[in-house]
């Protein structure tokens, strides 16, 4: 978009501040914020698992083995435990933040905010519940 | 006894000068009553005429004194002294726009981009005058009434890092603004509207900080808004997939 400002184009020097690269240390606000946009890597990271996962089930056995005894290794578990940590706290303010995008309405009736946020939470555990049970039958 | 004072910091700017802004601190009184402003127009009144910075009503309505204080964007007609004290109370202009003098901001950006989103009733078609007015229900009222609140101060562009970094972006209280006609029901221009926003600099540019909201004094809610509108853009943009796939 194109600001127009032709009407002050003789007006006196402003004075415009640069927003510094660590723009984000000055409040707690902020720093929050930018640790939740972090934790988006550990979905990405997951996301990547799970296709190579994919991957070396297609390829057979020993290539499952394989990454398997890669993840096994001490260092990923704590890779991976991190990794866990941060992907719940960005699903879970995710969830949390779903009744400001969505309003329903029945009628003259508005669903109030706990119900929205509940019926995602019961979304993810409905379909936790059956790749679970799909894992544990098949 | 002598009465109890505070000091206020005022970040200065003078143009003629052509130097950085500096900060000038005035011992102003400490009285339970008077607000940041109230210390403002004390300075010019009584300590230093030259300073300079906007004001109007006084009352949390015109939306003129918005300023840093202590680093927050607010009103200074509704930011008392004593929540401050012992103080220093550092007053800075507001962030993320271009300083004309001292406290006073140049506004020209933000009024463009209210313009931007065609923040009037767009109607397909006019009605003639005789067929009377648009009805319109409570309840289809409250869907938008929030909205309707903004007072235009710009403490939400001031709060939101996005508008900072990419001074581009529509921001808060214009996206909020639009999503106030889009959700009236007597306005047929959200199509209109989402051609326009729909975009990089528009809905997709905000990133969900929540400080726009935090910020706003008349509790418009414009982070709300903004993921209420990215909603309708996601199914906007799906509709449009699937209208094509079935041509």
């Amino acid at each position: 978009m194109e600001t127009k400002t032709g009407y002050t184009l003789h007006h006196p020097k402003w004075h415009r501040e640069d927003k510094p690269i660590f723009w984000w240390v000055k409040r707690w606000v902020y720093i929050g914020f930018i640790f939740r946009e972090l934790t988006s890597v550990a979905i990405a990271y997951f996301a990547i698992l799970m296709i190579l996962a994919y991957r070396a089930l297609q390829s057979g056995p020993e290539a499952y083995a394989e990454l398997m005894g890669c993840l096994s290794h001490p260092a990923m578990i704590v890779i991976n435990v991190l990794a866990l940590g941060a992907a719940l706290y960005h699903s879970i303010t995710w969830f949390n933040l779903s009744p400001k995008a969505m309003v329903v309405r029945l009628g003259n009736w508005r669903v109030p905010d706990i119900m929205i946020a509940g019926g995602n939470y019961a979304g993810w555990l409905f379909i936790s519940a059956v790749i679970t049970a799909a894992y544990i039958l098949g | 006894m002598a009465e109890e004072t505070i000091t206020i910091e005022v970040l200065r700017y003078l143009p003629e000068d052509g130097a950085e802004p500096v900060l000038q601190e005035y011992e102003v009184p400490l009285r339970a009553d008077w607000v940041v402003l109230d210390a403002l127009n004390h300075i010019k009144d009584h300590i230093d005429g030259t300073l300079s910075y906007r004001w109007s009503c006084r009352m949390g309505v015109c939306g003129s004194c918005g300023m840093m204080v202590n680093g927050e964007p607010v009103l200074t007609c509704a930011a008392f002294l004593t929540k401050f004290a012992p103080g220093p109370i550092r007053v800075e202009p507001l962030d993320h726009f271009p300083v004309v003098r001292d406290l006073v901001v140049e506004m020209t950006d933000f009024v463009d981009k209210i313009k931007h989103v065609k923040p009037w009733v767009i109607r397909e078609e006019e009605k003639p005058l005789e067929e009377g007015e648009f009805k319109q229900t409570p309840a289809e009222l409250s869907d938008f009434k929030a909205y309707t609140m903004c007072i235009n101060c710009m403490l939400c562009y001031s709060a939101c890092p996005v508008y900072g970094l990419e001074p581009g972006f529509t921001g808060p209280a214009a996206l909020a603004l639009a999503q106030r006609y889009n959700l009236d029901n007597r306005d047929e221009g959200n199509d209109e509207r989402m051609e326009l926003l729909s975009n990089d600099e528009g809905i997709w540019s905000c990133t969900m900080v929540g400080e726009c909201s935090e910020a706003c004094p008349k509790g418009v809610d414009p982070a709300g808004a903004i993921q209420r509108y990215k909603l309708a853009g996601a199914a906007d943009w799906w509709k449009s997939l699937i209208m094509k796939k079935g041509r």
